[in-house]
């Protein structure tokens, strides 16, 4: 159950998306990344059934007001979005076939492709613009990419051909398409009226639904991609354990978001695979820049200094992930990797200190265990901090309202964070009026840079100002991202077509393309 | 008779209303609510407070119990937060795949539990008796999720013999595959069966060194009748009053079976609501399963009074 409210820090406002670059790393275990998938040709039929938390009465199939990764699923299987993420976040086309923008990035032109919906019309740009006009319906309260895609000028989006359509921007966006990528996006058919009866162009069709319980659909044959392979599809939720066991005792081809236990107990089953997807959700200690006595960029910095942050993956993640350097997005597009690795150094973090006359003060550390690892990650830290003589005193508050409660509570709190662009990253929290700025980190010339790499259209350019902007962070920022975990999933022996993907990503909860042996 | 039976009816009704206030003021007590769950960092303070507003959240406490109750009294059970829809309807769906691990549970406990207890009892200190005093003093020691993980671990993902989820049934018929519910019946049902059969057995023993039963002896009545007519109908209160007390380990058991099994039934949606801070949900759910286990163990207490007229189990 804590699984249902895992979601949070996986989408944040502004959705999420993405994908270390490691997708065939830890490949399809057992048929050496993909191997047996390469030689067998994709066998048509069966029944497939994939598991995931579930949320009880809250799960829903409006693919706009999804919010849960059950409902994500779900939506990904009936409908389809005019963009996708790719692995290193960057976009890449769907129902769009491709797309250019004007000089300032405020007038964006997209072509679309052949599609049909499930009622059988063809996919025309009235749709696009019925669907923009649902997601940002101000009378919904509860659909999620309203705040993404508020910069959308409805009133001078329109039709510029058969198969173009343009929409207006309020603001520059040169990110625009990747914003069309993420959470509650989907594109639904201008007959689309009622969320009980979806009408989509995505590769299978509603056969029940009823939230908390079940989800069954059909293959659509008449998919633009190509159509699904399996006859039909399942969603279902349990929670973590029935999921592993459902999936070990046969009663599902794949669970969705296990445990690093679990992984390593299913070492020794022949019949389940480990999907790990590197940098799938980034682990952070929080410091507030706009408190004492974060507000001084040598304590942050010290504090950076203190983490043993190989001792944080590998207890606290058991080994599956990779050591941060205090950047978000390892892997995505835009990230600097040649910033060198931030390594402990317990002498520099007290001299710092000592200059900061920060040591022999007593620091609250907020945390809960809304997410696994956070106390544990939080309470090893202050071991790791008592080697310089410092005090951090863990608080662990309620699960359910963590993520709230810790913009008020403490001067240090733990933090993760899902897949998504490093851009909506930085938008969501780091800008001086981002609504979860958790680190208190508030600066102009931050905030300039910001924008002007989002209106900047040429992409080297753009990359430069980004690699700046983490390049700040790492050094003054509050954040102490000591590591990046794998995201575990598990599928049965019998599925093939099926690559590690984090949340949020094209690959991720995909069913089209899996079949069967 | 009828009597009792009113006046047990309408201290019920006090019970319930003391539960229903005890569960508002213990929900109310839970950090956050309904708004602030469902946007927990995914909002501004203006949109949690317009979503408070619109569910009434930001209406004083006693206001909203006094709603509610009004409700219940209607026989309205309210309207729940996060579906909108009414929680009379949550309880329609989830109170199906509950109600049948319930029923087969019992129908699986009471016949075990008495032939346990009765066959130990007649052979007080015999083989058979020690044999199953220390399995049910075993399996009794044993929490249920524990007896669940290890059925699961060895029967189903083992062995294979039994389904380890009800993952696989999709919200189909539960019924019609009774290799489901053998393993949740099986959890739910041991800790029920040990205490029972134990309270059997003792009250076996008790009855069988009673004045009446030596005395209808010695008069020659035959052994059958003497069990079937003495023996068993006093022996079996003491059983049943425990079968009314162990209704709480049905419930709870059920509970740890449905997350354990991924059963979609009452306790799931119980717990659900409960996270959700889905005030008026947790409160019907609760009051219904209230007055269930109110209705079960009246009905014990009837069944005693009919088997054995004299006794005390009345008063």
């Amino acid at each position: 159950m804590p699984n249902a409210r895992s979601r949070r820090e996986f989408i944040g406002l502004a959705g999420a998306a993405g994908a270390a670059g490691a997708l065939v790393l830890t490949g399809c275990g057992g048929s050496g990344g993909g191997g047996a998938d390469a030689k067998a040709s994709p066998q048509r039929g069966g029944r497939f059934r994939a598991v995931f938390a579930g949320g009880g009465k809250a799960e829903t199939i409006d693919p706009h007001a999804e919010s849960l990764a059950i409902d994500m699923a779900r939506t990904k299987a009936m409908f389809d979005r005019l963009v996708e993420l790719g692995p290193d976040m960057a976009p890449v086309p769907r129902l769009a076939r491709k797309w250019e923008s004007n000089s300032e990035a405020t007038v964006w032109r997209f072509t679309l492709r052949d599609a049909l919906f499930h009622d059988g019309k063809k996919l025309s740009p009235e749709d696009v613009l019925f669907s923009l006009g649902r997601i940002l319906d101000p009378k919904a309260s509860n659909h999620f990419a309203q705040g993404l895609l508020s910069a959308i000028d409805l009133k001078n989006c329109r039709k510029t051909g058969k198969r173009t359509v343009e929409i207006a921007l309020s603001e520059p966006s040169a990110e625009f398409p990747a914003l069309l990528g993420t959470l509650g996006t989907a594109i639904v058919s201008s007959r689309y009226d009622d969320p009980a009866k979806p009408v989509g162009t995505g590769a299978f069709r509603l056969k029940s639904f009823a939230a908390g319980r079940s989800f069954v659909a059909e293959r659509f044959d008449d998919h633009w991609d190509g159509g699904a392979y399996v006859d039909e599809l399942r969603i279902l939720p349990a929670d973590t354990d029935a999921r592993g066991n459902a999936l070990r005792g046969g009663e599902a081809e794949f669970a969705y978001e296990m445990t690093p236990t679990f992984a390593r107990s299913a070492e020794a089953d022949q019949g389940v695979r480990i999907l790990a997807a590197e940098g799938g959700a980034a682990h952070a200690i929080v410091m507030k820049c706009d408190q004492e006595p974060f507000d001084d960029p040598k304590v942050t910095l010290a504090f950076k200094l203190l983490a043993d942050r190989r001792k944080l993956v590998d207890v606290v993640l058991a080994g599956r992930g990779a050591v941060g350097n205090d950047m978000f997005g390892k892997g995505y597009q835009y990230y600097p990797e040649d910033i060198p690795q931030r390594e402990r150094d317990v002498d520099e973090a007290r001299s710092l200190l000592r200059k900061a006359g920060a040591l022999n003060k007593t620091l609250s550390f907020y945390t809960s265990d809304v997410a696994a690892g956070f106390v544990e990650a939080a309470t090893l830290f202050a071991e790791q901090a008592a080697d310089a003589g410092l005090r951090v005193k863990v608080t662990t508050g309620s699960a359910e309202t963590y993520y709230a409660d810790q913009l008020t509570k403490g001067v240090m709190g733990s933090h993760r964070s899902g897949a998504m662009t490093i851009p909506n990253y930085i938008n969501d929290r780091l800008l001086s009026d981002s609504p979860f700025n958790a680190s208190g980190w508030r600066r102009d010339d931050f905030d300039t840079t910001f924008a002007k790499a989002q209106s900047t259209t040429g992409k080297d350019e753009r990359a430069k100002l980004y690699s700046g902007l983490q390049r700040t962070i790492h050094e003054e920022g509050g954040l102490l991202m000591w590591g990046h975990a794998d995201w575990l999933n598990a599928a049965s022996a019998r599925v093939r077509g099926m690559k590690p993907a984090p949340p949020n990503t094209l690959g991720s909860a995909r069913f089209d393309q899996v079949w069967l042996a | 008779m009828r009597g009792y039976v009113l006046q047990r009816l309408a201290l019920g009704v006090v019970q319930l209303a003391l539960l229903a206030v005890l569960v508002f003021a213990l929900t109310s007590l839970l950090p956050g609510d309904a708004a602030a769950v469902r946007y927990d960092g995914d909002a501004t303070e203006e949109q949690v407070a317009a979503l408070r507003e619109q569910l009434q959240l930001d209406r004083p406490a006693l206001e909203r119990f006094a709603q509610w109750a009004g409700g219940v009294l209607t026989g309205d059970l309210g309207t729940s937060l996060v579906s909108g829809g009414p929680v009379a309807g949550v309880l329609a769906e989830s109170a199906g795949a509950t109600l049948v691990l319930a029923a087969v549970t019992i129908a699986v406990v009471v016949p075990l539990a008495m032939l346990l207890g009765i066959a130990s009892g007649l052979h007080e200190g015999g083989r058979l008796d020690r044999a199953v005093t220390s399995v049910t003093l075993a399996l009794n020691a044993i929490p249920d999720f524990v007896l669940a993980l290890l059925l699961i671990a060895g029967l189903s993902l083992r062995l294979g013999w039994l389904p380890a989820t009800w993952v696989g049934v999709g919200g189909g018929d539960l019924l019609g595959q009774p290799a489901l519910l053998v393993l949740p019946v099986t959890v739910v049902a041991a800790r029920m069966v040990c205490l029972l059969s134990r309270q059997i057995r003792a009250g076996m023993v008790t009855v069988l060194e009673t004045g009446y039963v030596t005395q209808a002896r010695r008069l020659g009545v035959p052994r059958r009748t003497v069990l079937l007519r003495h023996v068993l109908p006093n022996a079996a209160v003491p059983g049943i009053q425990e079968l009314a007390r162990v209704g709480d380990n049905l419930i709870g058991g059920v509970l740890i079976v449905e997350a354990v099994f991924a059963i979609p039934g009452v306790a799931t949606a119980l717990v659900r609501a409960v996270e959700a801070r889905d005030v008026p949900t947790v409160q019907g759910l609760t009051l219904v399963l209230a007055v269930a286990a109110l209705l079960f163990s009246l009905a014990a207490d009837l069944v005693c009074h009919r088997l054995v007229p004299r006794t005390e189990a009345l008063r």
